[in-house]
């Protein structure tokens, strides 16, 4: 049974006057249907230009240099535009950090859904209120009918966002990739949202893509986590395995460096230096001038290996009973 | 031992400035609504010598305002923030802040440096107004300043372009620290960082407060951060202080229910067993600071609330030692 | 060379159309600089002047033995000494009334941004009320006003120009005062006018300086108007629109050159000023960068 979606090797680049930026190289990974995959990086990573390689969204000076993105078999990378917003909508949506990116606001919510249907089907104004009413209740907006006719801005950021959901999920999209899209909402409205997304995929099994820093909201969804560093996949596997035992010392350092599993009022575990600048990536692996484990052999790039679901990018992977 | 940082009943109102239409058409009888937020309602609060207090709360908590008051950045509508007795602004028409014993580092530390000049003249400048230093001795200031916050001394002449976003907050720092304050706010210092950057700064943060016996506000609405560095603990929901109190005891004892739904909306990895995230959220929405609920702000989304809670607004009380809470029924059984 | 001008300057090399333009405006600047040295005759010496030399071809040899390159005009001068004057003139003017135009708008359109409320109401309103008047026609009433002479004409175009820096400094000092570092400025606390002139203004000058390279050209075009239509300066300094207007009864009967000339040198400056201008409107505008 193949993948709903493989990516196989994508390479993004972006052509700069300073130089040429090397968001994303070699990425590969497959997604099974109905399946959540988190995408964990810091700012640099590449993780939110994967999200985007794979929606087709890379404008120049940004090009896919590499790879191939398949959705249910149909080549994604070098499609023409017609046929990528034809999927675009209908069976891959995505959900961006700020919801005001996607919502228009001079347009009430009902005309925005009705263009979003009107734009893969026929559907007549009626049925396509009855449809916004129910995506609208779907995701837990109340007053869904009254609310319709209004705009964006008399929303709080937090329903806002659930819009944004509600639209992506119109057309029951195979697959949604989603931005960090609680990163910029209260603690209490991403708590609700995390709940709504779980028993959305749950019920409509869709597969997600959940792109974030934030390691607690990733796990909360995600049943595997790839984890990102200088555009390039360092590790990957089942959510608990990785959170329990991480191979890669990145993967580590994360974790440990996250107050809330810390000991109040001592230092915290901190990694030295800062994530490296893309336009300038050293030989060998982007992580070694920052790891406690490095050595010689470091400056030769590491392959990512594979053990059954875990792969790591590491020359000296942490043993397995190592807790953080 | 006095407080260091005195706020009474500090209430503070955002109202719109009309314009001047419609200024007349008021005048003329119209029916202009002055839309009047409430960011804070008769706020108190103590921050002893030495003492760092963490302000957590949600967005229109009213947590930066407090902040920007205390920091003189913005006077209250009513009420008093004092630092070692003396009012932090001065003036009745026109506050301005008279002090220089209270200084803040801001949220975003690519905003809060001017592009313009290099960071060098810009952590001088204050000290130099003020006389602290010499301007032939200003160069010497700056770098050790600059060491303080662990960055090259070179880097005074460099323009804030050039450094990454860590480097930039650990200049911010620098420039605060740099007029010598008694007391610091920290407004969000680490939420546009990378947490592996994060943990960096905080340790700096811990660091700086061990050699130089700082007193700090440390606001942020990241639970595990403030916990991480602070000695006592005040959340806010609403312009309201709702709970207070040491910062261990607060998140393991929490008083009041929205501190405790809050903890437990937090995703936490717990990766004990088959559970790796454990969270559970609050239900209803944030209601909006241009019509707070009557009485007690959060009783539209607790799970306890009585009639008393809708009518009757509730003030701090101490339900265990030096821990209080803004609620009508708290202490709860177990 | 970390300063944001050798950012600002390696973009700009890009562009060759506006290199070229600088190029233009820097040769044109430095020949009305050096005019004494370089100009065969002194246009303003009447006693030199000889009156069989008027209204003559380019490519004739005068009196005196020079060549007249670009021909005389109609009191005899020598066409090309006198428009190397008249650019020194007009560039003078032009740049005098721009910098002064600037420096008084930008100081009110900035006060008013930072004291706010009725103060910052009352200026606006002046200035927008300035701004609905279309500059020549205040340029011209000033001028008659005033009188003949640099002092006056320069007062005039001033007074016709100043609200366009006003309103562009009010718009950026507006934009800045709202961020965070301005705020943690004040919060040092800084004096007030330390905050302005040492942290708002110099962030408004992108925008300023835009504006100050088209007003240039506009002052340099206003000039030579208010010339053409004997206002002005006296007859005896003749300026580029002076000479345009000299020569412009003998356009019909075939002596072009005594206007076109003067017109071509005209138009020229004026473009290329206004080439680099829009290639640094261009640069400094960020939703254009990727």
């Amino acid at each position: 049974m193949s993948a709903l979606l493989e990516v196989r090797d994508l390479t993004t680049h972006f052509i700069t006057r300073a130089g040429t930026v090397k968001a994303v190289e070699s990425v590969s990974f497959d997604l099974a249907a109905g399946d959540v995959v988190g995408l964990v990086g810091e700012s640099g990573s590449g993780k939110s230009v994967t999200g985007l390689s794979i929606l087709g969204l890379i404008d120049p000076p940004g090009r896919i240099v590499a790879g191939s993105v398949r959705l249910a078999g149909q080549e994604l990378v070098g499609l023409d535009r017609e046929s990528l917003r034809t999927l675009r909508g209908r069976r891959v949506a995505m959900v961006f950090q700020d919801p005001m990116s996607m919502l228009n606001p001079v347009l009430t919510i009902a005309t925005q859904m009705r263009l979003a249907l009107e734009a893969h089907e026929r559907v007549s104004k009626e049925a396509a209120r009855a449809r916004s009413i129910e995506a609208l209740t779907a995701v837990r907006i109340p007053d869904a009918a009254q609310r319709l006719d209004a705009y964006p801005h008399q929303f709080s950021g937090g329903m806002r966002q659930r819009v944004a959901i509600a639209i992506a999920l119109l057309h029951r999209p195979a697959l949604i990739v989603c931005d960090e899209p609680t990163t910029a909402l209260d603690v209490s409205i991403q708590a609700q949202i995390l709940t709504e997304m779980r028993s959305l995929v749950r019920d409509l099994g869709t597969a997600l893509i959940w792109i974030s820093h934030d390691l607690a909201t990733v796990s909360s969804l995600a049943s595997r986590i790839l984890v990102m560093y200088a555009g390039r996949i360092i590790e990957e596997g089942p959510t608990a395995a990785v959170l329990r035992s991480p191979r890669h010392p990145y993967s580590r350092g994360l974790l440990q460096s996250l107050p809330s599993r810390a000991e109040p009022g001592r230092d915290l575990a901190q990694i030295p230096g800062s994530t490296p600048s893309l336009l300038k990536l050293a030989e060998g692996c982007a992580f070694r001038p920052r790891c406690g484990e490095a050595t010689d052999i470091c400056h030769e790039m590491p392959a990512l290996e594979r053990h059954g679901a875990r792969a790591y990018r590491c020359h000296h992977p942490l043993a397995t009973e190592a807790r953080s | 031992m006095s407080a260091l940082v005195e706020v009474e009943e500090v209430s503070k109102l955002f109202a719109p400035r009309l314009t001047f239409g419609e200024k007349i058409a008021a005048r003329l009888g119209s029916a202009i609504e002055t839309r009047t937020v409430h960011a804070l309602d008769r706020v108190s609060l103590t921050i002893a010598p030495g003492e760092v207090v963490g302000l957590v709360g949600e967005s229109g908590c009213g947590k930066s305002t407090l902040g920007r008051v205390i920091a003189g950045i913005l006077p209250p509508t009513s009420g008093s923030a004092r630092i070692a007795g003396e009012p932090v602004m001065v003036g009745n028409r026109r506050p301005v802040k008279r002090t220089t014993r209270v200084q803040m580092v801001f949220q975003d530390p690519f905003a809060s440096l001017d592009p313009r000049k290099r960071v060098g003249r810009t952590i001088a400048e204050g000290p130099v107004a003020h006389k602290l230093v010499s301007r032939a001795g200003a160069a010497a200031y700056v770098a050790r300043w600059l060491e303080a916050v662990g960055l090259d001394p070179d880097f005074a002449n460099r323009f804030p372009h050039q450094f990454s976003g860590g480097q930039r907050q650990r200049i911010a720092i620098a420039r605060a620290l740099a007029m010598q304050p008694d007391v610091i706010v920290c407004d969000e210092p680490v939420a546009s960082l990378d947490v592996s950057i994060q943990a960096q700064i905080i340790n700096l943060f811990l660091k700086l407060r061990r050699e130089l016996g700082l007193t700090m506000l440390f606001i942020s609405h990241d639970l595990g951060v403030v916990r991480h560095v602070s000695d006592r603990i005040a959340i806010m929901y609403l312009g309201r202080i709702v709970e207070i109190g040491d910062a261990r005891r607060a998140y393991t004892n929490p008083l009041h229910p929205y501190t405790r739904a809050l903890l437990d909306s937090v995703p936490k990895l717990v990766l004990e067993g088959d559970e790796i995230v454990s969270f559970k959220a609050i239900s209803g929405e944030l209601p909006s600071a241009l019509s707070p609920p009557s009485g007690c702000h959060f009783h539209l989304r607790c799970p306890h609330v009585v009639d008393r809670c809708r009518h009757e607004i509730p003030s701090l009380r101490e339900i265990e030692a030096a821990h209080w809470a803004a609620c009508h029924l708290a202490p709860f059984a177990e | 060379m970390d300063h944001p001008f050798w950012r600002i300057w390696a973009e700009f090399r890009e562009n060759r159309t506006a290199v070229v333009a600088l190029a233009v405006v820097i040769v044109i600047a430095l020949v009305a600089l050096l005019a004494p040295l370089i100009a065969p005759q002194n246009p303003y010496d009447l006693a030199k002047l000889v009156l069989m030399d008027a209204r003559r071809p380019p490519g004739y040899i005068g009196s005196n033995g020079y060549m007249h390159i670009l021909g005389t005009d109609a009191q005899g001068r020598d066409l090309f000494s006198a428009i190397i004057y008249g650019l020194r003139i007009s560039i003078q003017i032009g740049v005098l009334a721009g910098m002064v135009a600037l420096t008084f708008g930008a100081l009110l359109g900035t006060s008013a941004a930072y004291f706010g409320g009725r103060t910052e109401a009352f200026i606006m309103r002046i200035v927008d009320l300035q701004l609905s008047f279309p500059a020549i026609l205040l340029a011209l009433m000033l001028s008659a006003l005033l009188g003949k002479g640099m002092m006056q004409l320069v007062a005039a175009l001033v007074t016709a120009q100043y609200a366009y820096f006003a309103r562009t400094a009010h718009g950026a000092a507006s934009v800045e005062r709202s961020k965070d570092y301005v705020e943690a400025a004040l919060s040092t606390p800084l004096p007030a006018y330390i905050v302005v002139f040492r942290h708002i203004l110099p962030n408004c000058l992108p925008p300023l300086i835009v504006v100050a390279t088209v007003q240039i050209a506009n002052s340099i075009s206003l000039e030579a108007t208010l010339s053409f239509l004997g206002l002005g300066l006296p007859p005896t300094e003749p300026s580029l629109g002076m000479l345009i207007a000299n020569g412009f009864q003998y356009m019909m009967s075939g002596r072009y050159w005594i206007s076109i000339y003067p017109g071509i040198a005209l138009i020229v400056l004026i473009v290329a000023i206004n080439l680099v201008g829009d290639q640094v409107r261009d640069q400094l505008n960020p939703r254009l960068k990727r």
